[in-house]
């Protein structure tokens, strides 16, 4: 049965880690909780470098239900780095405060429900694992215990709890199908004889889950109130971090589970990646609050995003090309949120005169709006290439006008952000307030990732191979 | 070599805008060094230029997931165009002497749009093209709305921006469609060029992408418009470097990318093109003769000046009813075109600059009676706008002379028509002279408004230039025109 419990040996160390940081943070004084910090630092790490032996593996262990292949090891690197940039940006905000331990521990936890929901290659790990990250995410957008905080929380937890509804009920349904098999492989041939009404309803409910994880419509109606409510750090997770994993779960759902003859869910996924990413964008137009702004862009790039799914086994470059712009993205969306966690306002207009009040973070500011637009040579523009070019191979050559007819539109949002930030009025530069150390280091990491992201990308394709290990 | 020549300013720029406390005068002449370095370093490479074919040419692996490499290269179409950004953006690094506010992020963006621009012409592949070709909208963004003046500068900056972004992204398009088409995909010019990938339908509708964002960029009527407010909103050197190289970003397009790589659609389209390019030469000129505002009016012969590149390419692409030998000469016109109008052009902004500095106004009607005050400006400005208007002996004429005999037996109505442009454009011309300079004095100014050394040693060598090409033509001609003959040959396939 492939029983190797050193296979799983990075999510193990994440959940180690998450143990041994609440405990230490149980014992520890008020204004010593940064030796919580540093464990949680370390887990994350150590974690990062557990997965790098396995680079090459491809096999799937415990009975076919966990798959160990370039997606798996792409999320083993990629989530938990997010999560130590989140920690980078969290520094700031959270250092001293009473719960600063609980944020670590639930961050520690998301990063390993995404890892895991990435992973999975069987219907029952993906609810579990589906469970695992969203409690986290729940925990997270309260954390503050303010009025919004208890908003947003109570958002995501509804909306979680309906959507996780839907995923068991469709994942029922598909193992029934399936013929009481719930590992993908064997899955998908017992689904290749199944009736496809039933099919697709399955699909459907096991789809609504994981589109609430990304923040995909019509799951998408937490991502606003939850970014806005909860505190900025948070804010910055909740669009990261299960993005990535439910966007590789989603993929890995489609391309090995799910034949496409039974049931057709390319073009169900096209019409969703179409409809989010223009939702998206025009919502993100009226935006005065720049915490909403890049709330409604996340949702728009989930939208590029799911091209990628879209065309999961039919374009021979679709996997890298995901896992290419989810890294851009991970960094560059990291980024704008960290260059707000360095200068937090509430209006757009808060931002003006930033290039002479503190010039590097305009820049830093720059490099992640322009990013997010996808102008070369950024990460994202080296994602948004790849992606299309998939999309356009894998024959959704519509979609990838309306991809790009939206990117011209989203320049104009960014831009509203960008150009006050960028404009400098006349008088003597007002003293730069200072910030604290943490989030300006992640500002500096995020932007310079995300600059020379395109050139960057170039290593990344050594590690990608073309297929999922069934 | 070449990536030498493209990131050297762009090292410089970082350097520049790292460096806080620089005086101001050591900023201009670093700057002024380094593109004196680069016109040098270019004339270099024209020099061992082997007449043929692509030199220097480096191929290294670069985005190899979505089949995009680092790949440069020169031949005749490029090496002419590479010249002149140098050229064009050595004489903005000396007309900024002592000019602008902030000084040192101005030389650091100026040279930073300086390698995109260099880029973009050496490119061998689409995407590295497609870098550049974004790269340089969001440098021309930045100085039109950092240092444009007027009350409408950032909304000019915006619809520039967004209006060429779009055309980008057509043209990203256009280039996805060419790479997916390709067995392997590969978005390689050369192995693009070698063998076109699409046929029919598909053809069509990459060449309309690829069109469309290359008409926006150079621009053609109807997707003109954003170029007057960016022309009169921008800095004199912005201007410049706008109209002298980022149009031609444009129309080289037409003759390395949609002509080579599209020979099918192009030539079932090349009738649309023709009008089109007909149609740009006249509205230019006709809108250009009822400005009052002196920038305006040379946005909008800009306009017409790249109608008749348009025309010849388009031209060249009817294959059915002219010879080879005609064919090539238009293209060979449409480049030289391309290199006279960046010259004349680029030389009539940093003069505009001029009289709005001395001035305080574009409008033609506060001058008057300029001659006699400010007598070194009037004479180079009436050289420059009758070498814009296509006198002999100035390069324009060579382009537009070679241009209407290339086009001439392939497409004789639209040659016609488009003959009155010239005539348009010539008066417009001679009664913007008569307005601004002749006739009793509208104006404020004494003679200490003429030029400075400075100017003038910024658009004298424009125009020197201009004026040696119209005489020895050879010294470029021989370069173009084999070039031009490889392009007629790939569309004729």
């Amino acid at each position: 049965m492939n029983e190797r419990p050193l296979a799983l040996l990075p999510e193990l160390l994440l959940l180690v880690g998450a143990v041994t940081t609440l405990l230490t943070g149980a014992f520890l004084p008020r204004g010593r909780q940064w030796v919580a910090r540093l464990i949680a630092v370390g887990a994350l790490l150590v974690a990062v470098l557990a997965a790098l032996p396995a680079v090459g593996e491809r096999s799937t262990v415990y009975a076919h239900s966990y798959a160990l292949d370039p997606a798996t090891t792409a999320a083993r690197l990629l989530i938990p780095l997010a999560g130590l940039l989140v920690v980078g940006i969290a520094a700031g905000r959270v250092a001293g405060n009473r719960r600063e331990t609980e944020f670590y521990v639930l961050t520690l936890l998301a990063v390993l429900g995404a890892v895991l929901l990435a992973g999975a290659s069987d219907l029952l790990l993906l609810a579990v694992s589906y469970l695992l990250s969203s409690v986290p995410l729940t925990g997270l957008a309260g954390w503050g215990r303010d009025r919004r905080g208890a908003e947003a929380a109570l958002k995501v937890y509804l909306m979680s709890a309906l959507a996780g509804v839907g995923l068991l009920a469709g994942a029922a349904l598909l193992t029934a199908l399936g013929g009481g098999a719930s590992d993908y492989d064997r899955l998908a041939a017992g689904l290749a004889g199944a009736p496809s009404a039933a099919v697709a309803v399955g699909v459907v409910g096991v789809l609504a889950g994981l589109l609430f994880k990304i923040g995909a419509v019509p799951g998408h109606f937490w991502v606003p109130d939850a970014v806005q409510g909860a505190s900025i750090p948070a804010g910055a997770l909740l669009t990261t971090v299960p993005k990535l994993g439910g966007l590789l779960a989603a993929y890995r759902l489609f391309a090995v589970a799910v034949p496409a003859d039974v049931v057709d869910w390319p073009l169900l996924v096209a019409v969703l990646a179409a409809v989010t990413m223009t939702l998206g964008n025009f919502a993100a137009f009226g935006q005065a609050d720049p915490r909403r702004l890049l709330a409604y862009s996340t949702v728009a790039q989930v939208g590029y995003l799911l091209m990628a799914v879209a065309v999961a086994g039919r374009a021979e470059r679709a996997l890298p090309a995901l896992l290419v712009y989810l890294a851009g993205y991970a960094v560059t969306n990291l980024g704008a949120f960290a260059v707000l966690a360095a200068e937090p306002h509430d209006r757009l207009d808060g931002y003006r005169g930033l290039a002479r009040r503190r010039p590097w973070l305009a820049a830093a500011l720059t490099i992640c709006l322009l990013g997010l637009v996808g102008t070369p040579p950024t990460a994202v523009f080296a994602g948004k290439l790849t992606v299309f070019t998939a999309a356009w191979d894998g024959g959704l050559a519509w979609l990838v006008v309306v991809a790009a007819v939206n990117t011209v539109a989203s320049l104009f949002y960014y831009l509203r952000w960008l150009v006050p930030a960028l404009s400098l009025p006349s008088g003597p530069p007002p003293l730069g307030t200072g910030s604290p150390r943490g989030p300006r280091v992640a500002v500096a990491v995020a932007a310079a990732v995300a600059l020379i992201g395109a050139a960057g990308t170039f290593p990344l394709y050594g590690l990608v191979e073309r297929t999922l290990q069934r | 070599m070449l990536s030498l020549i493209v990131f050297t300013p762009l090292a410089v720029a970082a350097l520049l805008l790292l460096w806080r406390g620089l005086p101001a005068s050591t900023v201009s002449w670093i700057w002024i060094a380094v593109t004196g370095v680069e016109v040098a370093a270019v004339l270099g490479v024209w020099w061992a230029y082997p007449g043929e074919g692509f030199a220097h040419e480096v191929d290294r692996p670069w985005i190899p997931g979505a089949g995009a490499g680092y790949h440069v290269g020169v031949d005749g179409l490029s090496l002419p165009l590479l010249a002149l950004t140098t050229v064009v953006f050595a004489a903005c690094a000396v007309y900024s002497l002592r000019r602008q506010r902030r000084p040192r992020q101005f030389a650091a963006l100026f040279l930073a749009l300086q390698t995109t621009c260099l880029g973009l012409f050496v490119a061998l592949d689409l995407i590295l093209f497609f870098v550049f070709f974004d790269l340089s909208i969001v440098g021309m963004y930045a100085v039109i709305a950092g240092w444009g003046h007027g009350p409408q500068a950032r909304r000019s900056a915006l619809t520039f921006f967004l209006y060429t972004f779009l055309g980008s992204l057509a043209l990203l398009l256009g280039f996805i469609g060419l790479s997916v088409a390709a067995q392997p995909h590969t978005f390689d010019m050369v192995a693009l060029t070698r063998d076109p990938p699409t046929q029919g339908t598909a053809g069509a509708l990459v060449l309309s992408t690829v069109l469309l964002g290359l008409a926006i960029k150079t621009p053609t009527f109807p997707f003109h418009t954003w170029l007057p407010p960016a022309h009169t909103d921008a800095p004199a050197a912005g201007s410049a470097v706008l109209a002298g190289i980022l149009l031609k970003m444009g129309t080289y397009g037409f003759v390395r990318i949609a002509m080579p790589m599209l020979p099918d659609a192009w030539r079932r389209y090349a009738w649309a093109i023709v009008v089109v390019g007909v149609v740009s030469v006249l509205y230019g000129a006709l809108v250009a003769l009822a400005q009052t505002n002196f920038k305006r009016m040379v946005a909008y012969t800009s306009v017409n000046h790249m109608g008749y590149v348009v025309l010849a390419v388009g031209a060249a692409g009817l294959v059915a009813d002219s010879d080879a030998q005609a064919r090539a000469v238009a293209i060979t016109g449409a480049v030289t075109q391309m290199v006279s109008h960046g010259l004349i052009t680029s030389a009539l902004f940093l003069l505009a600059g001029v009289l709005y500095d001395r001035g305080g106004t574009y409008r033609m009607d506060a001058y008057g009676g300029l001659a006699a005050d400010t007598p070194r400006f009037a004479a180079l400005t009436a050289v420059a706008a009758f070498a814009s208007l296509g006198l002999p002996g100035f390069s324009g004429f060579i382009a537009e002379f070679q241009i209407f005999a290339g086009s001439l037996s392939a497409a004789p109505v639209a040659v016609a028509f488009a003959l009155p442009g010239i005539l348009v454009t010539a008066g417009l011309f001679l009664w913007a002279l008569h307005r601004v300079f002749l006739g009793p004095a509208r104006h404020r100014l004494s003679a200490t408004a003429d030029l400075t050394a400075a100017e003038t040693a910024a658009v004298l060598p424009l125009l020197a230039l201009a004026l040696l090409l119209g005489v020895f033509p050879r010294l470029l001609l021989d370069v173009v025109e084999p070039a031009a003959r490889a392009v007629t040959d790939l569309v004729a396939r």
